[in-house]
């Protein structure tokens, strides 16, 4: 047997069970073996066991119907019509949903706050602190069902609803908002609204390439708001606006039509991004201690003001910091999307190993999919951060 | 996180142990029987402020340790939410599960389970706040309805809107407790779960008086003891614990006169009580294990007044739940 070595190395003096490289090479083979015989034995065993217990196993029950109501759901789903697959769907994208605006609300709420803490005015400062301090300090669970029955309470029941002018009811049951209605030449509303961000990304290119070479700024935010809501809107307005609402309206027990944010989805969503803000203001402001305080006296003394010292020299500097951290916090609450269970919001844990779980009794399936989805939703975020942080890493020239 | 660590302990349990087929001897070398059961339900499974456990599947879980130990007290009760139940008896956590649970076919088999009977009839019922208005379970078309996950129940409230072509806002809860209390801050306008869980339900709001059960009973719950598949000798001793009560009560034996009863000359009194025959060691018990029953737990009527009956807080009728000789369907087949 040889070794194939890189040209140009000395010839092996040692025998090839000797090389360190060839030792450590089978070493890990012979690792993978035994872990991959242990995963093998162990699922042949679990099969075997759930045959002899005749409890049912295999993925078949995908395509059985469900059988059982959601509350929301962002995709056609029906009880009597629907599947235990598309059940999961519905679970997912509600998790989906919750995570995704959180993840927004929990960062401009966490990076107002982080700066805030900064703030030479005391009374900003101990505010931000306090706020950091309490709910840094008080269990997840605990505030979600804080907010659910501060929700349920605060409201009035739905004949006391309170009426919003333009159509929109708040009751104990929600909140609901017309329902737009796309007529006929709405699609070129949307290809304005896509020239409008096509043109502002245009602009702001150009713009930056002019101010490099000529030092001259231009109105970047000003005209990128023209053209992303300024020029959708005058289309609207030129084709006679082809859009209707579908307004929510009074039942006996209930308000239905239109959109409906349920109080789950409100307490949830308060829930975790107060809570996760709480741990992002400290990333961001670590973040902005971490760069030098050297940084913003040059940017003084070239005469730049604070509001741009912030903007163009200390935050780019401390997101080298911040990503890493921050990527956690995202993925914290993704997964403390699962505290939905106690608060009856329809997330995939609630739906898939709650409600399709007991029905199936398939555990071992359901819970595998389960996991194997948490792993891919946080995978997938980290991958996204990871490629965010290696462009905005510091290059060395 | 327990649910989770339950879960993966079963996934661990299922590859690692070779399914044990002698839960009646587990239990022996174990001295005691872990019962799955209900934590919150009244009537039903509920410790009190002293930790001592009351309730109709309570004491069918304490009539098991009475007959194989002769001690009505040697249970180790193991609380558990619907929607957990079944898997904690799969993984071997318990030795039945004893939690108000109707038995469905799916349940019976692609669940992995074995029901033993029935110790309580029950259907699902409804219950609405008075200021409704509402009378029936056919005017709730557009209602918001709590429901508890994992449930029958859960399945059976899509049925009975979908077949009446009415519309239903279900929002699910994991535990009753959940369900109960977002229903008490007005976030349905009705409650569903099985009637006698109504009645036990009812007394935890905050104002009983406010709230009515409509009239409808919308489906079939037959509630019993059920056990894993795979183990003959067990699934008979839990079985016929229940159909020893049910007799007992056919026999008039009562845990007030089992000692004299023990004198009878009547044969099937004699059978029950051990002097003729071999009954007990068929099943693997001893001689007596019928009298054990009787003497630390009763018979079922006795065990159906003191914990839902007449005699209990929630005052239910025996309805259906009478002897078959008496107007009601409770029928045990005979010990001989
Ligand atoms: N019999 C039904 C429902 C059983 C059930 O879970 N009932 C509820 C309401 S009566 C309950 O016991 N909840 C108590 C809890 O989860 O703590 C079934 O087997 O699916």
């Amino acid at each position: 047997m040889s070794i194939d070595l890189p040209a140009g190395s000395p010839p092996a003096r040692v025998a090839f069970y000797n090389d360190p490289k060839v030792r450590s090479i089978a070493y890990q083979v012979a690792l993978c073996a035994v872990i991959g015989f242990l995963v093998y034995e162990a699922a042949s065993n679990a099969i075997a066991n759930l045959e002899r217990a005749r409890i049912a196993s295999g993925f078949g029950f995908w395509h059985t119907t469900a059988g059982f109501d959601i509350s929301q759901t962002l995709i056609a789903y029906s009880a009597q019509a629907s599947t235990y697959g598309r059940a999961f769907w519905v679970g997912l994208l509600n998790t989906l949903l919750v995570a995704g605006i959180g993840i927004v609300i929990a960062t401009i709420l966490g990076f107002v706050i982080g700066i805030a803490r900064l703030s030479k005015n005391w009374l900003v400062a101990k505010a931000a602190s306090g706020y950091v301090e309490t709910i840094r300090n008080i269990p997840l669970l605990l505030q979600l069902l804080f907010w659910y029955n501060a929700v349920l309470k605060a409201l009035p029941e739905m004949r006391d609803s309170y009426k919003i002018p333009g159509g929109i009811f708040l009751n104990n049951r929600g909140l609901f908002v017309p329902e737009p209605i796309f007529g006929n030449g709405f699609s070129f509303v949307v290809i304005a609204f896509g020239v409008g961000i096509v043109g502002s990304i245009s602009f702001y290119v150009w713009a930056r390439k002019r101010q490099e070479q000529t030092g001259q700024q231009a109105p970047v935010f000003s005209v990128a708001l023209a053209l992303v809501i300024g020029l959708p809107l005058a289309v609207l307005a030129l084709s006679e606006f082809p859009l209707t609402f579908e307004y929510p309206q009074g039942g006996r027990f209930n308000i239905s039509g239109g959109i409906e944010v349920l109080p789950e989805f409100a307490a949830l969503l308060f829930g975790l991004s107060i809570y996760t803000a709480a741990f992002i203001a400290e990333v961001v402001r670590a973040g902005i201690l971490a760069v030098s305080h050297g940084q913003t006296e040059a940017a003084y003394s070239l005469g730049l003001r604070a509001p741009p010292t912030l903007r163009l020299i200390v935050v780019p500097q401390a997101m080298r910091v911040i990503i890493p951290p921050l990527t956690s916090q995202y993925l914290n609450l993704t997964k403390n999307s699962t505290l939905a269970v106690a608060i009856g919001y329809p997330d995939l844990v609630q739906v898939f190993t709650g409600t399709v779980l007991n029905q199936t009794g398939q555990a071992v399936e359901v819970v595998a999919i389960t996991m194997a989805v948490y792993l891919t939703i946080s995978l997938a975020t980290s991958l996204l951060m990871n490629v965010y942080n290696s462009r905005i890493a510091l290059v060395e020239r | 996180m327990n649910r989770i660590f339950a879960i993966l302990a079963l996934a661990v349990v299922f590859a690692a142990q070779s399914a044990s087929a002698q839960t009646l001897k587990t239990v022996k070398d174990r001295g005691m029987l872990n019962c799955g059961s209900n934590g919150t339900l009244a009537g039903f499974g509920l410790p009190d402020a002293q930790g001592k456990w009351t309730g109709l599947d309570v004491d069918s879980c304490r009539a098991i340790a009475a007959a194989i130990f002769g001690d009505a007290n040697k249970v180790k009760f193991v609380p558990l939410s619907a929607k957990d139940r079944f898997t904690a008896l799969q993984s071997g956590e318990v030795d039945l599960l004893a939690r108000n649970t109707t038995w469905t076919s799916s349940r019976d088999t692609s669940l992995g389970l074995n029901f033993v009977g029935v110790n309580y009839y029950d259907g699902q019922g409804f219950m609405v706040r008075k200021t409704l208005k509402v009378n029936s379970a056919l005017e709730l078309n557009g209602a918001s309805v709590c429901v508890q996950q994992g449930t029958t129940t859960e399945l059976n409230l899509s049925d009975f809107f979908r077949a009446r072509n009415m519309q239903a806002k279900t929002v699910t809860f994991a535990t009753a407790n959940e369900a109960i209390k977002a229903y008490d801050a007005g976030r349905c306008d009705a409650y569903t779960t099985d009637a006698s869980g109504l009645y036990a339900e009812r007394l935890r709001l905050a104002n009983a008086n406010d709230h009515i059960v409509l009239p409808e009973i919308i489906s079939k719950e037959p509630l019993g003891p059920a056990v894993r598949h795979g183990d003959d000798q067990w699934f008979d001793v839990v079985k016929w614990t229940l159909n020893a009560m049910i007799n007992a009560e056919e026999l008039n034996i009562t845990s007030k006169n089992i000692d004299e009863m023990t004198k009878s000359t009547n044969p099937d009194i004699k059978r029950f009580v051990g002097t003729e025959g071999n009954y007990g060691e068929q099943l693997g018990l001893g001689k007596d294990w019928a009298v054990n029953i009787i003497k630390h737990v009763g018979n079922y009527g006795e065990v159906f007044d003191r914990n839902v009956g007449a005699g209990s807080l929630l005052k239910i009728d025996r309805g259906l739940n009478k002897l078959w000789n008496k107007g009601g369907i409770q029928y045990a087949p005979p010990i001989r």
